[in-house]
C-alpha cells in the first residue's frame, strides 16, 4: 500500500481535541476539558483513542497511587467509587544482602519520598477503565481499539508545520502488506490541539520529540523495564495494605557492575499480591535478563514467605521513563502538547508516575481550554501551559527529586542512597546542586567479552516460570497476518554487528520472548515473534545499535491486561 | 423483511480463563467482555443481507444486565438498525433466553432470526433450536452460507463428510458457524452513530414471561495443570515407563 493510496482513501472528522491513549494522562486531560466547558456552557468535541482493545489493556503499573490528583479532578472520588480502596497501612524497606539475606531500613533513614501514609494499593488498569466511564459521562469520546499510528502535519498555508491531528491504521493488511477481504483504511482526526499521552517511550512522541527538538535542552531521557506478576496467595498470609520495597540483589554482585533496580510487593485486596522488579536500563552487562532477574528474585524468602503455596494470575512488563526534571523535554510544540510519561513526569524518588502524569493532563486541559476559549484556531503553540507547568505542584514536585535518579546511578545504591537521604529529607530536595546522567541507556552496555556471562537458575514451576507461559497470562494477542510491527531499519545488523559484540541483547531484555536467534545449518538467524509482544517499547530504547523501530500493529492487538 | 439478530456478551476469547478461588463460578471481575464471535457472524450476516437489499431493517436483541448495551452498540456500529435490551439480573439459562426471544419475535415478525449457533462461555448450543422449537419456525443450524431466493432460505450446513444444503420456509431460524463470513471491523464514523440509533429497554415482565432456572451451578472447575515432562536416558528406558509408570503399553 503507498502513502499515497492511503491518504486518498481515508475519511476525515474534526474535533476541538484529539488525545492519544487512555492512560491516566489523557483520560485526567479529557475529564478537565469537559468539566471546564460545561461550566463555561460551551460546546467542546474530545476524543481519545487508545490502541488496547479496551481502556485499561494495556495499562500495567506497580501500583501505590497518591490520590492527590484524583482529588483535584473529583474531589468526590470515593463517594463515585474509585477503585482506590486499599489504603497503605504499612511501609516496609529492605536491602537484600543475597538470596537468602535481607536487611530491613528503618523508617526513619528512609528518604521522605519513599513513605507512603494516604496511598492507595491499586490496579493503574480499573482506575483508567474508571476514568473513562467518567469521561464518557462527560461527553469525551473514548475510542478502545484504535491505534493512532501516524501524526498528521499541516501542509501548507499560515499553519504549515504544525501539527493536524493523527490517523488511526489500517485495519485488514496482510503480512504481505496487501489489502486483505475485511480490509478497512485508517481514519484523519483532525484537531485544534492534538494531546499525546501514550505513555512511556510512545511512538509518536519520540518522533515529536525529534521533529521538534523538544529535547534539546534536557539530558538524555532514563529508562527502567518493570516486570510485574499478580498472585492469589493463601489468606492466612494477607495483610491488605502493607507494602514492600528495597533493592540489592539479584541486581548486585559479580556481572552485576552498573545494574541498578529496586523491587516491590505490595498486598492488595481480594487476597491479591502484586510483585515485580524494576530494573535501570542503563545496565553494562549485555547477558544481563531482567526477565530472569525477577524470576530468580521470587525464590529469595522475603517473597517466598508470601508467595509459596499461591498461584499467578497475571503477567506483565513496562519500561518506565525515569529521567525526571533534568530530562523532561520542551512540552509543548504547534498543535500539540507531550504529557504524562509520553514526556517523563514520573517523579522516581516516589517511585510513581500516576498523580503526576494525572496533574500533566490537567494543567495541560486548563492551558488547553484558556486558549481555545480565547483564540478557537488551530495549530498554537500553547506556550502558556510551560509557565502553568511551571506554578504548579508538578514542576515543584520534579525539581526537588531532580537529584534522586543520577545520584543513584553516579554514586550506587548505598552513597546514592545517603545522598537522598540527606537531600530530601534534611535539605527538602532543595541542594543547590544538579546532578546529571548523560549517557543515553542504549550506549551503556559493554561488550560481551568483557562481561561475566550470567547463570540464571531454572524455573521451578512454582515460584519460577519461563518466558512462554508468562506472556501467555498477558493474554497478549496480535493478528497473525500483519505486517511485523516491529520494523529493523537494517535487517543485517542483529547477526552482523549485535550478535558478535554484545550476543544479541535483544534475546534476553525483552521480557516477552519476541526476540530469538535461532541455529540453523546456514549460521544464525534473527527471528521476531511479533505476536509475543506486550508492548513494554524496551527493544526501542535498549537496542545497542538502536535500529528496533516500535510501531502500532493493527488496533486492538497486544496484552490484555485485567487488574494490572 | 426484518431480520432479528441475537447478541451475548461473553468473556472475550482472548482472556484466559480464569475460575474463583471459592470454585464458585468462573472470574469476570475487571476482565474484558465482548461480544460472542458466533453472534458477531451473526450480526455480519443481517447486515450483508440489508446491504444487498433483501432485507430492510437489523434489529439487535440482547438479554442480561445492563452492560450488554455494550454488545448492543458494537452490533449498531457494525450496522445494524435499532437494538432491544431484555433486562435482567444475571445470564438466563437457553430456555428462559428462547422463550424471551419468542416473544419479542412474536411481536417483530421478522422474516428470519439468525444466532450464533452457541455462545462460547456456556457452550450449550440449544437456544435457537429452543427457539425454533416454540416458534415453530423451520431451523437451518451451523449455516456456512445462507442465500434468500423468494420466500425461502437456501442454508448450506457443514456435515459430516460433506455439505448439506436445506430449502427453508421463510420465516426462519439460521444458527450461524464460524466459516459463514468474516466480520467487518467497525469504523470510528459508526461507532459514533450507533451511539444515537434507538434502543428500547423491556423488562421480562413487560413480555409476559416467568424466568425459572430449571439448572443449578455447583462448582467450577479448571482442568488439571499438565504435568513436566522428563527426558529418558535410553529406549529400554521409555519402554520400561511406558508400561510401568503410564501403563499405555
Amino acid at each position: 500500500m503507498s502513502e499515497a493510496v492511503n491518504a486518498a482513501e481515508r475519511e476525515s472528522m474534526e474535533f476541538d481535541v484529539v488525545i492519544v491513549g487512555a492512560g491516566p494522562a489523557g483520560l485526567s486531560a479529557a475529564i478537565r476539558l469537559m468539566q471546564q466547558a460545561q461550566d463555561a456552557e460551551r460546546e467542546l468535541s474530545v476524543c481519545v483513542v487508545e490502541k488496547g482493545s479496551e481502556v485499561g489493556a494495556h495499562i500495567l503499573s506497580g501500583a501505590v497511587i497518591e490520590p492527590r490528583a484524583l482529588a483535584e479532578l473529583f474531589p468526590d472520588w470515593k463517594e463515585r467509587g474509585a477503585p482506590l480502596t486499599t489504603a497503605v497501612t504499612e511501609d516496609q524497606i529492605y536491602l537484600l544482602g543475597d538470596a537468602t539475606s535481607a536487611r530491613r531500613i528503618p523508617n526513619a533513614l528512609v528518604p521522605k519520598t519513599m513513605h507512603n501514609q494516604g496511598n492507595y494499593v491499586a490496579s493503574l488498569g480499573n482506575l483508567c477503565r474508571w476514568l473513562a466511564e467518567q469521561a464518557e459521562a462527560l461527553g469525551v469520546e473514548v475510542f478502545p481499539g484504535f491505534a493512532a499510528s501516524e501524526v498528521l502535519y499541516h501542509a501548507d498555508g499560515e499553519l504549515k508545520g504544525s501539527v493536524k491531528g493523527i490517523a488511526t491504521g489500517d485495519m485488514g493488511i496482510g503480512h504481505d502488506g496487501l489489502p486483505k477481504d475485511s480490509y478497512m483504511p485508517g481514519m484523519e482526526l483532525h484537531a485544534k490541539v492534538t494531546l499525546f499521552t501514550e505513555g512511556c517511550r510512545g511512538h509518536l512522541g519520540k518522533q515529536l520529540i525529534e521533529k521538534f527538538a523538544l529535547d534539546k535542552d534536557a539530558d538524555p531521557q532514563h529508562y527502567g523495564l518493570g516486570i510485574k506478576e499478580l498472585w492469589d496467595i493463601d489468606p492466612a498470609k494477607h495483610q491488605p495494605g502493607l507494602v514492600l520495597h528495597g533493592s540489592g540483589w539479584p541486581l548486585v554482585g559479580k556481572g552485576q557492575e552498573g545494574t541498578s533496580g529496586g523491587f516491590f510487593l505490595y498486598h492488595a485486596d481480594n487476597n491479591q499480591v502484586v510483585v515485580g522488579l524494576i530494573v535501570d536500563l542503563n545496565y553494562s552487562n549485555p547477558w544481563l535478563s531482567p526477565f530472569d532477574e525477577f524470576q530468580r528474585m521470587k525464590h529469595h524468602p522475603l517473597f517466598a514467605q508470601y508467595l509459596e503455596g499461591g498461584k499467578r494470575v497475571s503477567y506483565g512488563a513496562r519500561a518506565i521513563t525515569k529521567g525526571g526534571f533534568n530530562s523532561l523535554p520542551k512540552m509543548t510544540m504547534p498543535g500539540a502538547l507531550l504529557l504524562g510519561c509520553d514526556a517523563g513526569t514520573l517523579n522516581f524518588s516516589k517511585i510513581k508516575g500516576t498523580h503526576t502524569a494525572m496533574k500533566s493532563g490537567i494543567v495541560a486541559a486548563e492551558s488547553v481550554f484558556a486558549a481555545l476559549d480565547e483564540h478557537d484556531s488551530a495549530g498554537q503553540d500553547i506556550t502558556a501551559f510551560t509557565d502553568a507547568f511551571k506554578a504548579s505542584w508538578l514542576y515543584d514536585e520534579l525539581y526537588r527529586s531532580r537529584n534522586f535518579g543520577p545520584a543513584l546511578h553516579k554514586f550506587g545504591t548505598l552513597m546514592g542512597g545517603a545522598f537522598n537521604f540527606v537531600d530530601q529529607n534534611l535539605c527538602g530536595g532543595k541542594i543547590p546542586v544538579t546532578l546529571h546522567d548523560t549517557r543515553a541507556d542504549y550506549a551503556q552496555l559493554t561488550p560481551a567479552a568483557q562481561n561475566q556471562k550470567i547463570d540464571y537458575p531454572k524455573p521451578d514451576g512454582k515460584l519460577s516460570f519461563d518466558k512462554l507461559s508468562s506472556v501467555f497470562l498477558s493474554n497478549a494477542n496480535h493478528e497473525e497476518d500483519q505486517p511485523s510491527h516491529l520494523q529493523l531499519k537494517d535487517a543485517s545488523i542483529p547477526i552482523g554487528t549485535n550478535l558478535p559484540a554484545w550476543a544479541e541483547p535483544a534475546q534476553r531484555f525483552c521480557p516477552a520472548g519476541v526476540y530469538e536467534v535461532v541455529e540453523e545449518a546456514s549460521g544464525p538467524r534473527f527471528q521476531i515473534n511479533a505476536q509475543n509482544c506486550v508492548h513494554c517499547k524496551t527493544c526501542d530504547i535498549k537496542d545497542p545499535s538502536q535500529n528496533i523501530t516500535w510501531v502500532t500493529p493493527e488496533g486492538g492487538g497486544g496484552p490484555t491486561y485485567p487488574n494490572m | 423483511m426484518k431480520i432479528m439478530v441475537t447478541v451475548k456478551r461473553v468473556l472475550d476469547y482472548n482472556v484466559k480463563v480464569r475460575v474463583k478461588a471459592d470454585r464458585s463460578d468462573v472470574d469476570l471481575a475487571n476482565v474484558k467482555m465482548a461480544l460472542n464471535p458466533f453472534c458477531e457472524i451473526a450480526v455480519e450476516e443481517a447486515v450483508r443481507l440489508r446491504e444487498a437489499g433483501v432485507a430492510t431493517e437489523v434489529i439487535v436483541v440482547s438479554i442480561g444486565p445492563k452492560a450488554v448495551q455494550e454488545q448492543i452498540r458494537t452490533a449498531l456500529a457494525l450496522g445494524a438498525d435499532r437494538g432491544i435490551h431484555i433486562e435482567t439480573q444475571s445470564s438466563p439459562e437457553s430456555l428462559s433466553v428462547a422463550k424471551l426471544l419468542a416473544k419479542v419475535v412474536a411481536d417483530e415478525q421478522p422474516g428470519l432470526v439468525i444466532l450464533g449457533k452457541q455462545a462460547i462461555d456456556s457452550d450449550n448450543n440449544q437456544t435457537g433450536q429452543m427457539l425454533a422449537a416454540l416458534t415453530g419456525l423451520s431451523q437451518g443450524t451451523f449455516a456456512s452460507e445462507v442465500k434468500i431466493e423468494g420466500d425461502e432460505a437456501l442454508v448450506t450446513r457443514e456435515v459430516d463428510g460433506g455439505l448439506q444444503t436445506l430449502g427453508l420456509k421463510l420465516p426462519a431460524i439460521v444458527t450461524t458457524d464460524l466459516r459463514l463470513n468474516e466480520p467487518r471491523y467497525a469504523s470510528l464514523p459508526n461507532i459514533m452513530k450507533a451511539k444515537k440509533k434507538p434502543l428500547e429497554v423491556k423488562t421480562p415482565a413487560d413480555l409476559g414471561v416467568e424466568l425459572r432456572a430449571h439448572t443449578e451451578l455447583l462448582s467450577v472447575e479448571p482442568p488439571a495443570e499438565r504435568k513436566g515432562g522428563i527426558k529418558v536416558g535410553s529406549v529400554a528406558e521409555l519402554v520400561e515407563k511406558l508400561k510401568n509408570e503410564a501403563k499405555v503399553i
